[in-house]
């Protein structure tokens, strides 16, 4: 055992560290395509450092690239890159044609973005693409496809064990996804207690109404359902756009913060109905505190792991799943709670008393979460 | 309804363009703008020498001797550099023999070093297995199979594989390995007595395996709390390297620890390039108040998602203890904790674990790694503080 292979071993042990082996990003290319009809319009984002090993881009040998160095690259960049990139619609393969050369910046350095534009002679419903940029000297290379069509968007990952695949141009992929989301969302709503008892104190009261300091029935169920769908309206509204805000990354609340919040917020709906002082405007407080619930919401998609692929599709599932949950309580809570509106036993019983149990458990909770206690097992 | 999927698809545009898929290319006005910098200094002799190697495999590309060479290099360099594009190079010259149904014995133990970098330790130990079965006194295969057993917390098996190395490898070079697993599996103290007495009596076999030992001894003296027992073993093999990205990261964990942020900084400011040491940067600054503290954490935001979208989940260790510390949310720190759990198992691992667990008030979540830590015997002041933290929660 001579010592040059085994200071190689020493390497091979220490490259372990997550740390040490992959502390940059590995070669990725970020390859836009946008199609209209058989004609598609590109751009190309493929990393200097990697371009410089692939055609040479540092002429002087002074260990940069400047943009003159570039620019006279740029025959030789489309030559080396287009060629790698194959597609075809309807059986019939696309011409590419390079169209310009600019730079951007991405997290790890800069950028060659190289526009383009492909004839396909043909329209199809899928484009069948073969992508194999630096696949020959990078295995790890990726290839992070966008391809934008009149009916949306979707995206692919191309590696050397998946360089052909085809993309659809209509637009029923991704309903597995979708539906993925959706009976997420359903499940979130039914097992968040803090959410489904906002509501509930909130909707306990629509069954009857304030008259001289009493309780009376309503006379009509479309008083109550009124009532029901301005307050279900405003909350939906609020907490999709928070939920939506802040699953992107757009807005961030400390979670202790929003879970302290949402827990007043029920004490505070609940409250409402045993000592009145929101006269009615219960949508209003619906809407104020709806945006809190949402940040609530995005922590499952966040614990979720949202996709990169069809992230918009993602939300747009999760958020219609809610709604349904919600609908669904909503509806069985009427459905309940309308028919024994009359007798004394709602007003005393279900009203009164399911607000002190509503407003003594969201007391529990304000004080768990503002303070990082536990007392309670959900 | 409509027009909240609009908006969600606008919000969805908005985050491609966070995440760098989709920004704003420029076109610059001057030829003598400097784009990209390649590299800082000179280039590099293994840098040359890996070019005129692959130069002579695109002539002939099934020359194994040659392929083995360029190979190692790239490993070398993806090792000093921490570069992963090294890590493609080196698959690319050993592409010929990469999905061969016998790759020779070499090319296995290099694919296997190659496989562990990017987590893939199931695949690296056969590979391993069939190198050993080929050459049963390969002693790198040993080494690197030692390594990723260690990873993985089987330190049964690694304590073996390392017992195989004294036969075959320089003493330092076997010390070290089994005083490695030693320390992690109940013998801490006398690991470090082992380790300390060969060195001191053999000296180093070269400087690469005394950086090797001497971090190896600084995190030993770590998990024992001896801070000044640490501190000079840092030092001594940051001497022998002031760049080596490892012990760049572990030495500022325990400066962190330390409360020493401030000699954080100036160590790192020049490193940010690697996302570990950004991240201990940003660690570094928040516990300063440094004012650009923000811009790094954005820049972190955005590697995250960037090596998302490529499909990564190399960095869970790291991100779950970016999630805790700089964005404060405990349970999204105890989802990635637990999943990286269950890839990898060093004591970094089961920190940012317990951490989580802590910051959620979730001892329930904590049990796999409690009961790991019981069965290991492992030994380490901060996790056995951790633990204690969790026992009183209850």
């Amino acid at each position: 055992m001579t010592r040059r292979t085994m200071s190689t071993a020493l390497v091979a042990f220490l490259l372990l560290s997550g740390l040490a082996a992959r502390a940059h990003k590995p070669s990725d290319s970020y390859l836009s395509l946008a199609s209209h009809g058989g004609h598609i319009d590109g751009t190309w984002d493929i990393a200097l450092r990697d371009l410089d090993d692939a055609v040479g881009l540092d002429d002087d040998g002074d260990g940069t690239v400047t943009w003159g160095e570039l620019r006279k690259h740029q025959v030789q960049i489309a030559a080396y890159a287009l060629p790698r990139l194959r597609l075809s619609m309807g059986g019939s393969e696309c011409a590419s044609e390079q169209l310009g050369l600019q730079v951007d910046s991405h997290t790890d350095g800069a950028y060659a973005v190289l526009h383009f534009s492909m004839d396909c002679k043909r329209e199809g419903e899928a484009i069948q693409m073969t992508y194999s940029l630096l696949f020959d000297i990078d295995p790890s290379h990726r290839g992070l496809v966008r391809l934008s069509g009149p009916h949306g968007v979707q995206t692919a990952v191309f590696s050397p064990a998946h360089a052909t695949q085809e993309l659809h141009l209509s637009s029923s992929s991704g309903i597995g996804q979708f539906a993925t989301f959706l009976r997420e969302g359903v499940f979130h709503i039914w097992t968040g207690f803090d959410h489904i008892l906002f509501l509930l104190a909130l909707l306990l009261p629509v069954v009857v109404r304030r008259k001289e300091g009493h309780w009376v029935p309503v006379d009509n169920w479309r008083v109550a359902l009124r009532e029901v769908l301005k307050v279900v309206t405003m909350f939906t509204l609020a907490h999709s756009l928070t939920l939506s805000l802040a699953a992107l990354g757009i807005v961030q609340l400390p979670s202790r913060l929003v879970e302290s919040a949402i827990a007043l917020s029920v004490l505070l709906a609940a409250l409402n109905n045993l000592w009145p002082f929101l006269h009615g405007k219960q949508w209003a407080f619906a809407f104020g505190f709806g945006l809190l619930h949402g940040f609530g919401f995005a922590s499952v998609l966040t614990d979720m792991g949202l996709p990169a692929v069809g992230l918009a599709r993602a939300l747009f599932g999760f958020n219609v799943g809610v709604e349904l949950g919600q609908l669904a309580i909503v509806a069985g809570f009427l459905a309940l709670a309308y028919p024994v509106r009359r007798p004394w036993i709602y007003q005393r019983v279900v009203l009164g008393g399911g607000s002190v149990g509503i407003a003594t458990l969201s007391s529990v909770w304000l004080i768990e979460r503002a303070f990082d206690l536990r007392f309670l097992p959900i | 309804m409509l027009q909240a999927k609009n908006l969600l698809s606008a919000l969805g545009a908005l985050l491609f363009t966070a995440t760098g898929v989709h920004a704003a290319p420029r076109t610059p006005a001057d030829d003598r703008e400097v784009l990209e910098r390649l590299r800082s200094g000179p280039e590099d002799a293994r840098v040359a020498k890996l070019r005129s190697l692959r130069e002579q495999l695109a002539q002939k590309p099934d020359d194994l001797p040659t392929a083995l060479e360029a190979a190692r290099k790239a490993v070398d360099l993806a090792r000093a550099t921490s570069d992963p594009r090294w890590l493609g190079r080196a698959e690319s010259a050993l592409r010929p023999w990469w999905d061969a149904a016998q790759p020779p014995e070499q090319v296995l133990v290099l694919r296997a070093t190659i496989r562990q970098s990017s987590h893939e330790f199931e695949p690296a130990l056969v590979d391993l297995q069939r190198a050993l079965q080929l050459a049963p006194n390969d002693a790198q295969a040993w080494l690197t199979d030692a390594a990723v057993l260690q990873v993985k917390g089987e330190f049964a098996k690694a304590r073996k594989a390392c017992a195989a190395l004294w036969r075959l490898a320089p003493r330092p070079i076997a010390a070290t390995c089994l005083a490695q697993v030693m320390s992690l599996s109940g013998e801490l103290s006398k690991s470090r007595l082992l380790l300390q007495g060969i060195m001191a009596a053999d000296g180093a076999a070269d400087t690469g395996q005394e950086i090797w030992t001497r971090t190896a001894l600084a995190e030993m003296a770590v998990r024992a709390g001896d801070g000044p027992g640490a501190e000079s073993e840092y030092r001594a093999a940051l001497r022998l390297d002031p760049d080596d990205p490892y012990l760049l990261g572990s030495y500022s964990d325990f400066l962190l620890d330390q409360g020493r942020a401030g000699e954080v900084v100036p160590l790192l400011q020049s490193r940010g390039r690697a996302d570990g040491l950004l991240l201990r940067l940003a660690l570094a600054e928040k516990a300063t108040g440094a004012s650009n503290t923000s811009v790094h954490v954005q820049a972190l935001t955005d590697r995250f998602a960037a090596s998302h979208l490529r499909g990564d989940v190399v960095h869970r260790r790291e991100e779950s203890r970016f999630a805790l510390q700089l964005r404060g949310d405990s349970k999204d720190a105890l989802r990635l904790a637990r999943e990286n759990f269950e890839v990898q198992r060093e004591p970094a691992d089961l920190r940012v674990y317990l951490e989580a667990a802590v910051a959620a008030h979730d001892r329930d979540a904590a049990k796999p790694a409690l009961a790991f830590l019981e069965v290991t015997k492992m030994q380490d002041a901060t996790l056995a503080r951790l633990k204690a933290q969790l026992e009183m929660a209850r």
